[in-house]
This record gives structure tokens, sequence and C-alpha cells, in this order.
């Protein structure tokens, strides 16, 4: 297990080193942003002098050792348009996303895996096929247009819910979050609800999957003749069976709702870092690409990490297998 | 060399063999096989609907030049007098503007249909593509095995570490606006899913005897590959595929929604709506209804037709 670990976390450190090399190259191959951030009207004078005050005017694999060597100390540059550190601008809208994440997720495990338990266990039954309908909805239809019906429906005809913001934040533990108000919660639920759909049909599709087939096995053949009754064939053997696929699937969708936050966040304006990076590849704001571009790529591969052990850990095959 | 080979080495996948020996039928041409398929597909009224919506769809999107009542791309056919009309407003062209007409006065439904159009070549092309090249990523790791196995999954898996969407974004951010380069950046963000699930199933289907068996005669490694394994890799393939296309639909109509796909010059479903979200907090709701619901529509029904394929290739349910 232990050398199993060592060669994941080797991979891991490469494919990170990897990413940020071609983060960098196709983040400078992203147009000149000086262009975007001065004035046409300015001398060549001052554009000069921003082009070396940037590092600009270096060549690429130099600006990628100075970031690098940045990096090392902790600085990962300034914003070109907010002009604050980029590490501190990241930080400062990471916990909407992951306050809106959460509960997304809360709401698509919450219900998903319930209702797909239910629709493999009576596969003919019309709540089952309201059950995959829903999925297949909440799967193929793109997220910004439900979050559009969303707006329309509940903020501009009924007028219940805030179409767009965070709200009022209170504390949870030092931190500010929309989670400890009630307007917070009137503000978090609608977008919470639009980036939770997909990955709710996800999560009853793949529910329903293994249950479908898992039923059809001879451990449950057995498991019936033995006398067990269906709630403890379902519960003790079943699950069991099927949660391999689902504990990767939702390790590795984790991260796409993360992902996709950018979509939600940008329809709900919620400021958070989704938010954050289209309007910095919409104003090519460098340094702030990078940061979330990079930050990305090693929380995904944590992810990938985390649920290659956890699979190790569940299934011995995986592990004698080695790391191919 | 042995003459006998070539008759019978065919015959090693499981299908000819059990449709040879077990049933005592004879083998299925591909014709039968297929309306067999076509016979299986039809048992869900469903899923037929949607293929015909689909059928519809394209129809009218290729044929936009012809049965849309006004050229969208066209400037000088856009009169500023008919902006922000009603749906089922006669306006200064002399006809109905069944769903409105937008800001600039463009026929909704003529807009709506080039954008079909728009989303259908980028969603069909960038599927095919993608498909071409996770197959053959996927079946050389999966057959040649060792190094370049570890390699190229290796990179498959770093490119699954990024979610589709934020590839692609920062695709088209690189590469510029355009159908061309939306179509690249979707292929690069998507062949990986199609190399996955081709080396997972390649991987299955190496080990059993009938490779085993067409690997021990003296067939090139090609057909092998191309014959024996492919064929029974396709299945989860294609559905893989019809999902894909309208994930590529979607991931397009996302693009042009934040502001990074194509633009309003060049109408694409997800342009259209995100120029009708401007008007979202006034009545004027026709501009982003519309072609969202056209959006879906096509989305979902490709996504059912995937579904019942799904069910009727899956060799448990079958009869």
């Amino acid at each position: 297990m232990l050398g199993y670990f060592v060669q994941r976390l080797a991979q891991a450190v490469v494919v990170v080193f990897a990413m940020s090399i071609i983060v960098f190259v196709g983040v400078y191959a992203i147009g000149n942003p000086i262009d975007v951030l001065i004035d046409p009207g300015a001398t060549q004078e001052i554009r000069a002098k921003l082009i070396a005050q940037y590092g600009l005017d270096q060549p690429l694999w130099r600006q990628y050792l100075t970031f690098l060597s940045n990096v090392a100390q902790g600085d990962m540059g300034t914003s070109m348009v907010y002009n604050i550190p980029v590490v501190d601008l990241v930080f400062s809208r990471l916990p909407a996303t992951l306050e809106l994440v959460f509960v997304s997720v809360l709401i698509a495990t919450g219900i998903g895996i319930p209702a797909g338990l239910y629709a493999g266990y009576r596969p003919g039954s019309y709540g089952a096929k309201a059950i995959m309908a829903l999925s297949v909805l909440g799967f193929s239809v793109p997220t910004f247009w439900i979050g559009m019906l969303l707006i329309m429906a509940f903020a501009v005809n009924l007028g219940v819910l805030p179409s767009g913001g965070r709200g009022d934040l209170g504390s949870f533990l030092g931190m500010p979050t929309s989670l400890a108000t009630l307007d917070g919660w009137s503000h978090v639920i609608m977008p919470a609800v639009n980036l939770s759909l997909f990955k709710m049909g996800l999560m009853i599709r793949l529910t329903r999957a293994g249950m479908v087939e898992a039923m059809r096995t001879d451990y449950v053949k057995f498991a019936r003749a033995q006398g067990l009754t269906d709630r403890q064939i379902v519960f003790s053997h079943v699950l069991r069976n099927i949660s391999i696929p689902i504990v990767t699937v939702f390790g590795l969708e984790l991260g796409s709702t993360l992902a996709f936050a950018v979509v939600t966040e940008s329809v709900f304006t919620w400021p958070g870092v989704g938010k954050l990076i289209i309007d910095s590849i919409l104003q090519l704001d460098r340094p702030v690409m990078v940061t979330y571009l990079v930050m990305v790529v090693i929380l995904f591969v944590l992810i990938n990490l985390t649920v290659d052990l956890i699979y190790a850990r569940l299934d011995p095959r995986v592990r004698l297998k080695g790391g191919a | 060399m042995m003459p006998d080979v070539s008759i019978d080495r065919d015959r090693l996948s499981p299908d000819g063999v059990t449709a040879a020996t077990a049933s005592g039928a004879p083998v299925q041409t591909r014709a039968a096989r297929l309306r067999a398929f076509w016979g299986d597909f039809c048992r869900a009224p469903v899923a037929v609907v949607s293929l015909v919506v689909i059928i519809l769809l394209a129809v009218v999107s290729f044929g936009a030049p012809w049965v849309s009542p006004q050229d969208p791309y066209d400037m000088a056919a856009l009169d500023w007098l008919d902006a922000f009309l009603k749906p089922g407003t006669v306006g200064a062209g002399g006809y109905t503007h069944w769903l409105g007409t937008d800001n600039v006065g463009r026929d909704m439904l003529s807009a709506i249909f080039y954008g079909l159009r728009t989303s259908f070549v980028i969603g069909i092309s960038a599927g095919v593509l993608a498909l071409a090249l996770g197959i053959c990523v996927g079946l050389s790791a999966a057959y040649v095995g060792g190094r370049l196995e570890s390699l190229l999954m290796r990179i498959v898996d770093l490119q699954l570490s990024m979610p589709a969407i934020l590839l692609a974004l920062v695709l088209v951010a690189m590469l510029g606006q355009g159908v061309g380069q939306i179509i690249l950046a979707l292929v690069v963000a998507q062949y990986a899913y199609f190399a996955r699930t081709t080396h997972g199933a390649a991987t299955v289907e190496r080990g059993k005897d009938y490779i085993e068996a067409a690997r021990s005669t003296p067939l090139p490694a090609r057909r092998v590959v191309f014959r024996h394994l492919l064929p029974n890799v396709l299945p989860p393939l294609i559905v893989v595929a019809t999902v894909q296309v309208a994930s590529a639909i979607a991931l397009e109509a996302t693009l042009s929604f934040l502001g990074v796909g194509l633009p309003l010059t060049e109408p694409s479903l997800g342009s259209l709506i995100s120029n009708g979200f401007k008007y979202i907090h006034t009545d004027r709701t026709w501009l982003s209804i519309y072609p969202g619901v056209f959006l879906m529509i096509t989305v979902v029904a490709i996504n059912l037709v995937g579904d019942q394929v799904r069910h009727v290739l899956d060799p448990r349910n079958q009869r």
C-alpha cells in the first residue's frame, strides 16, 4: 500500500508540473494584456515601461522560471485588473464558491442516491419512470438555461427569491458565509439547486444502473433464499457492492461541480472564483487565470489521487496490479 | 500459411460462435442484424418520437436558407423599426414573426433555424472527430500495452482531470472566436472520454479467449484490432458518442452564453440565449425562452435516442 501511495504521489507531482507549463504557455498565447490594460492613446514610453514592469519583455521560459520562483515564495503575482495580490483575490472569492458547491452536492446526493435506489429497485413503476425522466432532463438540459428559467420563474415572475448576489453574510467559525443567515440561504438556494441538477441526474442514473445490475446477481438470489428481507439485501449487500463506481464518480464530479460553478455563478452573479475566472478571461488578466487554472489542476490531481487510494483500499486487485 | 483460417477467423467473435453453433441458426448477415436492432429500437415510442424530432430539426436547420423567412446574416434585410416585435406580429417585411424579433429586428424563428444549423455542425463534427481520435488512442493503448499504455492513459487522465467546460473555455479563449476554433476546442476537451471508454472495454475484451485465439492465428495485428476487437468495443462507444454530440451542442451554447463562443453576428443557440438574457428583467422573455426551448429539445432528444440505443445494445437486455 505504501509503495502504491508513493508511486501515485510522484505521478501526481509530475502531472501538476506538466500542467503548470501547459497552462502557462496556453495563457501566454492569449493576446497581449497590455493592449487591454492601457488606453490606446498612451505614449510608447508608458507602454514600454508597463511591459517591463510586468516582465512581458522577457522570453517565455524566463517568465515561467520567474513565475515558479515567485510561487515557491507564495507569490502568485498581482492581478492586472484589481491590482491586488492574486492569492488574496482568489481566497476572498473561494468561500462563496465552496458554500455553493457544498449545498449543491448535499442536494444532489441527498436526493439522487435514494431516488436512484428506488428507480433501480422498482424499474417498471411509474415513480421510477418519472425519476428517470427527470434525471434525463437534469443531465442533458444546459445548466445556464435552467438557471435562467429559475430566475424568470422565482425572481421575475413570483418575486420570492433574489436573482443574484450572496445576500447578508453571517459568520461561521470565523469565515463569512451566506449559510449563517436566512437572507443568505434565500440567495444560495436557487444557484445551488441549479448547480446540483446535473450531478443529481448522474447520481440517479449511476445508482439505478448499479442497483438493476446487482438485483440480477446470484448473491442477491442467495440472500433472498436465505430469507433476508429486501431492505437488508439492499442496504447491507447491494449498496456496498455498487458503492465503488458511486464513490469514484462522486469524487471526480466534486471537481467538475466546482468547474460548472463557473456557469452557475455567471448566471446568478454569484461572487465566487468561477465568476472571477470568466471576468479575467474576458479582461485577459493573466496572473489570475494562471493561478486559478493551476489551483484547479492541483485540486483535480488531489481528487484523483484520493479516489485512486480509496479504490485501492476497497478493491485489492487494483493495488496488486500496480499503478498501470 | 493455413488457407482455412480465412474462412473461420471471423467466426471467432462471440456473436459468431453463438449464432453458428449455440442456436443452430445461420450466421446473421449485417442487414439482418441491423433490422433486428431497428426492431428493438422501435420498442420504445419515446425514442422513436425523439428520432423523428431530431430528423425534423435537422431538416429545418440544414434547410434554413429555404424554410426561414429571413436571412439573419444579411444585415441589409434587417429593419430597426422591427425591433422587439412580440411573437405573432406582422413586421415591415409583410410576414408574421411567429417567435417575435430581437433588439435589431432579426426574426427569431429564422435566427433559431440558422443557429440550430451552427449547433448541429459543431456538435456532430466535434463528436465524430473526438470519437475517431479517442478510438485510436484507446485501442492502441489497450492492444499494445506496456509503456505506451501507461503514457497514453496518463495523458488521458490528465485531460479528464480537467472538466470539459473549463478546458474548452480556456482553449476557446486561446484560439479565438469561430466555428473551427470551437470544434477544435471541443474535440480536445472530449476525446478523452472516448479514449477512456475504448480503453476500458478493450482491456476487458483483450483478456478474452477469442482475442487470444485470433492472435494465435497469423493475422496481422491491424486485422485483429479492427475486425475482432473494435466491433466488440463499439457498443459502449456508440452510446458515449450520442451523449457527447449532445453535450458538445450544450457546451458550445454554454461557451457562447459566457461570451467566449460565437459572436451574435453568427447566431448559434447559445449566443441567441445570451442576447436574450440581457432582457430577462423585462417582459421580452421570448428572446431567451424560444432559442432555449429549441436547444433543450435538441439535446434531450439526442440523449433519449442514445439511451434507447444503449438499452438495445446491452447484451443483458437481448432476448
